[in-house]
């Protein structure tokens, strides 16, 4: 019997399509890699290690999913079940193959359709400890493992609720045209089996025999013709499913291995779109997970969330609109299966599409700065102006402690110039950086503090400063750790907000929490540490109206409540003043926090130097 | 000539309708929370550029509303961007994204 049917053409002709289009988008990806990244590629491929690491990877997460089954099992079941189910059945059907060919490559047909190319070599039904009984057992039984997935993945269109999920990603045509074939792809293949295996009354396996008898006994038309129109129909699913995948978000299963193993390899995002951007945004499933973490939905904004921004990227066209629309918090990158760095992609999109109108900062004069020194530097960042509070209780902190320093920006600040960046206006921030890092440098300081998140996670990243950078909660730790202070604690419960771009930004979790164990009742938070709520007051977005801003407050200040605390604490200006208008408890930087719960005495006299000044910076260091 | 301390003021008399109200429009369409603004000056009270420079936002704004556009093109590149008279807007005025939208509508009108 030739092993050939007319059915087969449109899966082989799709998979020759797809097989071309992955090659060639793999081809062009690693050939557009910027020079030193195609270094490290090459190096990569070559260690054993470095691909045996990321075939692993790959197998966790792109096969089962792992990540997905710790954010919901019901969702990694449903993943893990299409993913697995399908690599399983092509694996063993093909080694099931051979033993009905004889020989060990096979056309890429034939294990696909074996079923109705060997219907005539089986006679027997039940025969699970033979070899071939026992591969049709276990074909039928990934059969019917994926098959349960697809009835979940159903569900889940209608009711995402069920899943934990809040909403699901709206999809455009190519989607549901690939999606739709996806879903067919495996009830056709059921009914392709069971009628053949009904038709000639052998053949089947535990689920598609019994099946099939039923079909053949109800169906009113020829069995063999509706059999041969099955098989037809599964083929063409097949085949219009990868003719639509380059296309549609399916994309992403090719492109999530090749992204696992560039991270491997220490290929890492740029600051501009290169071609690992391109990679990151065609591994984007869209499963819509980023969707459900994103705050702004409390908002009543449902157009600019990653996946939507993402798959704008892809579609070539963003609105500038969408791109200015985020709060650049980072929860979707946190709660993203595949781990695409979302908010580095907003901010390279956002310096394309800014206006390139100059900035214009010579009013900033070095010169005109005294030239004052000392070991620790204070700078307490434009935000913390309005909050006078937290600048008082850090010199009182620093008074008491005896530390000689230096409030860099006491009357006046000039901004980090994150503030720009996150508006994608890296140039014009530019001046801003170098003014300020001049003015740090000429103070010769060991210790830069600083009160404000944003600065922080600037001075961290962008300045290169040969100095410690330290967050005022890692400051005041090591005065309370070196015994430079002292501490007396109160009873209430505190519940403490990670402020983004200290939590996730520049992943400080710990010291805030550990100062606050050491003088109040830390309460725990639901949504706590990488996934913490954005208090609402983000730099981040451009378009939300006050309202919605107030509307994703009330969201994060209900997290906050749940635990019932006396007070909630949080270690950055903006936090503060944005929770503050619509708190029903008092809001305090951790600062405040400690202030408070020094000695007494000390308390009252902190405006002066209590005890004579000391340098402190070689110790802490 | 000699310094008596003061000088005479430049004429600031302002023809509406001739002045270019190009930016006051789009302004207007692309970030509407503009028409809240009472005009308290807050923003300006509190500007980290106008610790520096004599740099107004308000004055910007009015700029903007009297069409004298060559003035707001010059004064608005100061702005430090850092967000501060947006958070003591007592009108929930989106003061960022007026500056944005103000970029805009310089760089659309050339």
């Amino acid at each position: 019997m030739i092993n050939f049917n007319l059915f087969v053409l449109p899966f082989f002709l799709g998979l020759i399509y797809v097989v071309i289009a992955i090659g060639k988008s793999w081809y062009q990806w690693i050939k557009a890699l910027p020079a030193i990244d195609k270094v490290k590629f090459m190096a990569g491929i070559r260690h054993p290690r470095q691909v045996l690491s990321a075939l692993k990877e790959v197998f966790l997460e792109s096969l089962i999913h792992r990540r997905m089954w710790k954010r919901n099992p019901l969702l990694g079941y449903m993943h893990m079940s299409f993913a697995l189910g399908w690599f399983l059945l092509i694996v063993l059907g093909n080694i099931e193959s051979r033993f009905y060919s004889g020989v060990h490559l096979n056309a890429p047909y034939y294990p696909i359709f074996l079923k109705f190319f060997i219907h005539d070599k089986l006679v027997i039904f039940f025969e699970i400890f033979s070899v071939p009984g026992f591969f049709r057992f276990l074909m039928d039984f990934l059969l019917l493992f994926v098959l349960s997935g697809l009835v979940l993945a159903v569900i889940k269109r209608q009711k995402s609720r069920w899943f934990g999920m809040k909403r699901t990603t709206a999809y455009q045509l190519t989607d549901l045209v690939a999606l739709t074939c996806l879903w067919l792809i495996f009830p056709m293949r059921l009914l392709a089996e069971s009628f053949t295996a009904g038709y000639y009354g052998s053949g089947g396996g535990f689920m598609t025999q019994p099946l099939g008898n039923l079909l053949v006994r109800i169906m009113p038309l020829p069995d063999d013709l509706v059999a041969y129109a099955m098989w037809w129909g599964y083929s063409l699913a097949l085949g219009i499913f990868f003719i639509t995948l380059p296309f549609s978000r399916y994309m992403h299963i090719p492109t999530e291995v090749l992204l696992i193993f560039f991270r491997h390899f220490g290929i890492q995002p740029k600051k501009w779109y290169s071609s690992i951007s391109d990679i990151e945004v065609q591994a984007c499933s869209r499963c819509g997970v980023c969707i459900d973490v994103c705050q702004l939905s409390d908002a009543g904004i449902h157009d600019s969330q990653a996946v939507y921004f993402i798959r704008g990227v892809r579609d070539k066209y963003v609105p500038q609109v969408i791109s200015r629309k985020c709060l650049v918090c980072g929860r979707c990158q946190e709660a993203c299966p595949v781990g695409i760095s979302t908010d580095s992609l907003r901010l390279i999109k956002r310096r394309e599409l800014v206006s390139g109108q100059a900035s214009d900062f010579s009013f900033l004069n070095t010169e005109n700065n005294p030239s004052l020194q000392a070991e620790v530097v204070y700078f307490s960042g434009c935000m913390s102006h309005l909050t006078p509070t937290i600048i008082r209780a850090m010199k009182g902190i620093m008074d008491q402690a005896g530390i000689s320093y230096l409030h860099l920006d006491e009357d006046r600040s000039v901004c980090c110039g994150r503030p720009l960046m996150i508006a994608g206006k890296d140039r014009q921030a530019h001046d801003l950086v170098e003014f300020n890092k001049n003015l740090i440098r000429s103070t010769r300081a060991k210790i830069l503090v600083t009160s404000c998140p944003i600065c922080y996670r600037v001075f961290k990243e962008e300045y290169n400063l040969p100095i410690r950078i330290q967050h005022h909660t890692q400051f005041i730790l090591d005065l309370v750790k070196t015994g430079k202070i002292p501490l007396q604690g109160f009873f209430k419960k505190v519940a403490y907000h990670d402020p983004c771009d200290l939590g996730r930004g520049s992943g400080v979790y710990e010291a805030p929490r550990e100062l606050i164990s050491k003088i109040a009742d830390l309460v725990p938070v639901s949504k706590d540490a990488n996934n913490a709520m954005c208090c609402g007051g983000s730099l981040g977005i451009f378009e939300a109206s006050q309202q919605q801003r107030n509307a994703m407050t009330a969201g994060a200040l209900d997290i906050l409540l749940q635990g019932q605390p006396d007070i909630i604490a949080t270690g950055c200006p903006l936090c503060k003043k944005t929770f503050e208008k619509q708190s029903p408890v008092e809001v305090k930087d951790i600062a405040e926090l400690v202030y408070e719960a020094l000695p007494k005495p000390a308390y009252y006299s902190a405006s002066g130097q209590s005890r004579p000044a000391v340098s402190f910076a070689d110790e802490l260091i | 000539m000699i310094n008596f301390g003061y000088k005479i003021m430049r004429d600031e008399s302002i023809d509406l309708d001739r002045n270019d109200m190009r930016i006051a429009e789009y302004l207007k369409l692309h970030e509407p929370s503009i028409k809240l603004c009472i005009g308290c000056g807050s923003c300006t009270a509190t500007c980290s550029t106008g610790h520096f420079t004599d740099f107004n936002i308000r004055q910007v704004h009015t700029f903007i509303r009297r069409g004298e556009i060559k003035r707001v093109k010059k004064e608005i590149q100061r702005c430090m961007f850092c967000g501060k008279c947006q958070l003591v807007c007592p009108r929930g005025v989106n003061l960022r994204n007026v500056i944005l939208t103000i970029n805009r509508a310089i760089e659309q009108i050339g």
